[in-house]
């Protein structure tokens, strides 16, 4: 454990990152010469550049190692049996917390809920060529109208976790290193 | 409907009768003691009348009009015979579909066998004694093994397979041979006089597990990932561990005293025979890989390539005595990733074709033997111990697994469950393997019959009990599934919608290479094992055609898709378009038929991820390679992109390249017939039909969405006389065809991202992001060199996005560094 705790020196606000994402920074650093992969791949990923914005906190134009961190700690794999006391707050990694980021990924103007153009620019973006466009508006349609409770053309954050609530979300939102 | 049953229960009894036909000559024989001398099979002739005694005695006056010599064409006409009716027994399965969902396709084929040997035995007649040991390590075993070792994913390592199969085969065989002998001290059963060996030995036979029934309804049931890793990977690896153990026990009983050194000898002898098996292997698809660098003017026969080299694999390990298994599965494993690179498309498809069906032939025919020969065999049935072995046989595997997995779950990101942990433990079936082990033990082990009737025993008791209970086993304990049900459209789009930030998320943490040693590999890899052994150079013209022969892929399935759907979905959606005008409500209803649609669009369009995991790929089945065409749909949608308005300039004459079909155009007309005789060309450019496709093209439109049927073909470069963008990439190889040949294409799987990044970038640097992929979804090995062939055109529209500055500090990236 030494050479973690010299880890967490070096790396500013260590310790409260650990506290908060349970997960040791030494592990973090690889991710750092990684950045000239990046593009390649994510620029194949549909909704890359989502994914890509989502790290940066809104209006900021660079991310910093301890915000990096934190948004990769959502995808830690849930542990069942940890005991929370009620004092900690939600771990990053929580099944919340995952569903939150996803829902982020769809509402980039933040504003707590997916509105209709919002859900279509998704769809666009990770539908091919073949669909047309009065198909998008129909499948967006259909989508609002399975999850809209408020009758306001748009989905909202408990309707969406709702609606996933049989998914595995926390199989299918978490990556193996991130131990 | 009931007049389809009624047809496809006819058809059925049909096959079924023509197999008993087929069948009939071989049991069809008056005269028993005629055995034709002409070798070792001895179906007898197959007219049903006297037959070839009938040589006249004395020399025949005439020219004889009509002869029959049925002994020289016996030994390969009975052969045949058998394939034929394997195979026929096949078709006859497939046609009535329901049996196989409930019954595998191992349990048809023993029973099968079980029934041409009754016919053959109320006859009187032999089993073909063709069955022996060489015939059956030499000629049966590499091309299931080929098969398996092919096709088996390399994330497979990663998911603890090695784990499972060596130790797990290892705790089954010794245990089992403990257990056994301690049962055998007990006088009741009459059994003394096994001795410890011969129980080792006995026991390596029957602990090699053979899951192919488990496989189908596992994917039936689309059980989770790392389950059904683990139980392909270990199937292919228990093989060679229980060959390996079989040589090594069956030397040992051979012995009369068994010395403690011995012992010593022996575990290290599983070392040497294992890892020496592995370096033959890998060496000799080096020098596969390094042959097909070298076969661009010889295509025809790549695919023999392949397959001699890993047959003389297989030999070459069995000359030595070390493990022929693995030798051949590390070397189509080392060869495939390398080859598959080389070799030019047909050659690929035909290679994958005919492992499968050789694996495919190889294993029916061994069921078919094994259901023949328990008829026909004398069996020395013992009560005691048979019965015992089967008791032992499932619960050492059941303690096996449990005890395996309790080591291993700590390390793995999911662990494994109960209800995992006993689908592993039920599908341990037995079956090929096992059976021509048993068989062609030596006859010097006193008790070789109840050992074959003992191995006879348990494969068919668990192929035929456990086999056909999985399905509604696995079925009623719900083991965790991957979410495969469409419950509804906004479970389907955010499931997606999760799946690619996943594969954003992995890209970014750099999770496949994150592993210190394969982060090494691949740059030792990249650095000098791609430069020797892939081809270098290659001609402009097979990249190209390449690229070409994937367009023509993609026409003709957007020629299905689209016509299928547009025809199915338009009329409801135009519908309620209409109602949509009319009442101005703001919520429509909408039909089963069009959600239907929908979740077809949806299923059929959306963009599938980046594989994580491996795809499912039946035994029996070829994998899906559908990813590979939709990265080049994805090209094309972000070329259309591209094209928009605002972003032409100077690229106007660059986008004479695109040949894009107007809307409105039918497809059905000379499109499709200029591209199918393209088509039929050896790899080459074919100058006639350029001047046709070119004088198609018209401007590609611009709407998103008002293209239904855009056929974007990225120009070949041969038609672009200008160069200029060109060379402002730095040595880049971007196969130029006629004016300027590029070397240096061992960045053959560069990656090209399309919109962003423009032509600057020296490709190799993607290695490493593509290798990653690549390592992941072996299932797709064409991804890569259709990624190749999809991106070497590309330089034509790269020009434009220039205006479409990086939105994000992290993809801004000055200069593509190598990969250090």
């Amino acid at each position: 454990m030494g050479s973690s705790r010299s880890s967490l020196r070096r790396v500013p606000d260590g310790q409260q990152l650990l506290q908060e994402t349970g997960c040791e920074p030494e592990r973090w650093f690889c991710l750092g010469l990684r950045s000239e992969d990046l593009e390649a791949e994510l620029s194949e990923n549909p909704i890359g550049d989502r994914i890509v914005g989502a790290f940066f906190q809104p209006g900021q134009e660079t991310v910093d190692f301890p915000s990096f961190v934190r948004v990769l700690a959502h995808f830690r794999p849930t542990e069942k049996n940890r005991t929370r006391d009620g004092v900690q707050p939600e771990p990053a990694n929580s099944r919340n917390r995952k569903l939150k980021f996803a829902f982020q990924l769809y509402d980039q103007d933040r504003d707590g809920k997916i509105s209709r153009t919002e859900l279509l620019q998704v769809l666009r973006e990770m539908l091919g060529l073949q669909v047309t466009e009065e198909q998008l508006q129909s499948i967006a349609e259909r989508a609002i109208q399975e999850a809209d409770l408020d009758r306001d053309d748009a989905i909202c954050f408990d309707k969406f976790r709702k609606s996933l609530e049989k998914v595995d979300i926390d199989h299918k939102m978490s990556v193996r290193f991130l131990e | 409907m009931r007049t389809m049953n009624y047809s496809s229960t006819k058809r059925a009894l049909a096959v079924l009768i023509t197999c008993t036909f087929l069948s009939l000559p071989h049991g069809c024989n008056g005269e028993s003691p005629h055995k034709p001398n002409a070798g070792a099979t001895i179906l007898p002739p197959t007219k049903p009348d006297n037959g070839p005694q009938a040589y006249p005695e004395d020399v025949p006056s005439n020219l004889p009009v009509f002869t029959m010599d049925y002994p020289r064409i016996q030994i390969p006409f009975e052969i045949t015979l058998w394939m034929l009716l394997a195979s026929f027994a096949k078709i006859g399965f497939h046609v009535y579909h329901k049996i196989t969902i409930w019954v595998p396709e191992s349990c048809l084929f023993i029973s099968i066998g079980l029934i041409v040997g009754a016919i053959m035995h109320s006859v009187h007649e032999e089993p073909p004694a063709a069955l022996s040991s060489n015939v059956f390590f030499l000629y049966m075993l590499p091309p299931i093994v080929l098969d398996s070792g092919y096709f088996l994913p390399i994330r497979s390592f990663f998911e603890n397979v090695l784990w499972f199969a060596v130790v797990g085969t290892l705790w089954n065989s010794i245990g089992i041979g403990m257990s056994l002998f301690a049962i055998c001290h007990i006088e009741a059963f009459g059994v003394q006089d096994i001795n410890l060996q011969e129980n080792l030995l006995f026991a390596a036979i029957i602990s090699a597990v053979d899951p192919v029934a488990v496989l189908n309804v596992f994917e039936d049931i689309s059980v989770n990932e790392q389950l059904y890793i683990v139980v392909f990977g270990e199937c292919l690896f228990s093989d060679a561990v229980t060959v390996v153990l079989y040589n090594m026990f069956s030397f040992v009983a051979e012995m009369e005293v068994v010395e403690p050194e011995d012992v010593f000898l022996g575990v290290a002898r599983f070392f040497v025979v294992g890892l020496g098996g592995m370096g033959f292997g890998v060496l000799f698809g080096f020098v596969a890989a390094f042959t097909t660098r070298f076969t661009s003017r010889v295509r025809e026969i790549e695919p023999l390539f392949i397959f001699m080299f890993s047959y003389l694999a297989y030999l070459v390990a069995e000359l030595f005595a070390i493990s022929s298994i693995m030798a051949i599965v590390c070397c189509a494993l080392t060869m495939k990733y390398y080859v598959e690179e080389n070799v030019s498309q047909r050659s690929c498809t035909t290679i994958r074709h005919v492992v499968k069906m050789l694996g495919s032939i190889s294993e029916t025919l061994i069921f078919f033997f094994l259901g023949v020969v328990t008829i026909t065999t004398d069996h020395e049935w013992n009560w005691g111990y048979i019965l015992f072995t089967l008791l032992f046989t499932f619960l050492w595997r059941g303690l096996g697994v449990l005890v395996l997995t309790q080591i291993i779950n700590p390390f793995r990101t999911i662990p494994f469950n109960m209800k995992d942990q006993f689908g592993l433990a039920y599908g341990g079936l037995r079956g090929a393997i096992s059976f021509a082990l048993a068989f062609t033990l030596p006859d010097s082990i006193g008790r070789k019959q109840l050992f074959v009737t003992a191995t006879i025993a348990v494969i068919l008791f668990t192929v035929f009990l456990q086999g056909i209970s999985i399905r509604p086993l696995t079925e009623f304990i719900n083991v965790r599934r991957t979410n495969r049900d469409i419950e509804s459209i906004n479970v389907e789009i955010h499931s997606r919608l999760m799946e690619h930030t996943m594969a954003g998320v992995e890209d970014l943490c750099g999770q496949w290479s994150h592993f210190y040693w394969k982060d090494k590999f691949m740059k030792f890899n990249n650095r000098v094992l791609r430069r020797v052994l892939i081809r270098d150079s290659r001609a402009e013209s097979s990249i190209v055609a390449l690229y070409k022969k994937l367009e023509l892929q993609n026409a003709m399935e957007i020629l299905d898709t689209v016509s299928g759907d547009i025809s199915a979905a338009a009329p409801s959606l135009v519908s309620l378009e209409q109602e949509k005008k009319e009442s101005a409500k703001p919520k429509k209803t909408f039909m089963a038929q069009d959600l239907k649609n929908m979740h077809n669009l949806l299923s059929k369009n959306m963009y599938k991820i980046r594989q994580r995991t491996v795809a499912f790929t039946s035994k029996y089945a070829l994998p899906n390679d559908n990813q590979p065409r939709e990265i080049l749909i994805r090209r094309h949608a972000s070329i259309r992109r591209s094209l928009r308005p605002g972003s032409f300039q100077s690229t106007i004459p660059n986008s004479q390249k695109y040949f894009s079909l107007p809307t409105g155009q039918s497809l059905g007309s000379k499109y499709p017939s200029a591209r199918r005789s393209y088509a039929d060309d050896h790899e080459t450019m074919s100058e006639v039909a350029y001047p046709t496709r070119r004088s198609r093209f018209s401007q590609p439109k611009r709407s998103s969405s008002g293209a239904m049927m855009p056929l974007h073909r990225l120009g070949t470069l041969k038609e672009v006389p200008s160069t200029d963008f060109l060379n402002e990439s730095q040595g880049e190889s971007f196969g130029k065809v006629h004016s300027k040949p590029r070397t240096g294409s061992s960045h053959s799987d560069s990656r090209f991202p399309a919109h962003r990044r423009h032509f600057d970038p020296p490709v190799d640097n993607n290695n490493g992001s593509a290798d990653d992929v690549r390592n992941e979804d072996e299932a797709e090995e064409e991804q890569q060199r259709q990624h190749r062939g999809a991106l070497r055109p590309p330089p034509s529209w790269a020009a434009e996005p220039r205006d479409d500055t990086p939105r994000n500090p992290l993809l801004r990236q000055p200069q593509w560094n190598p990969k250090k």
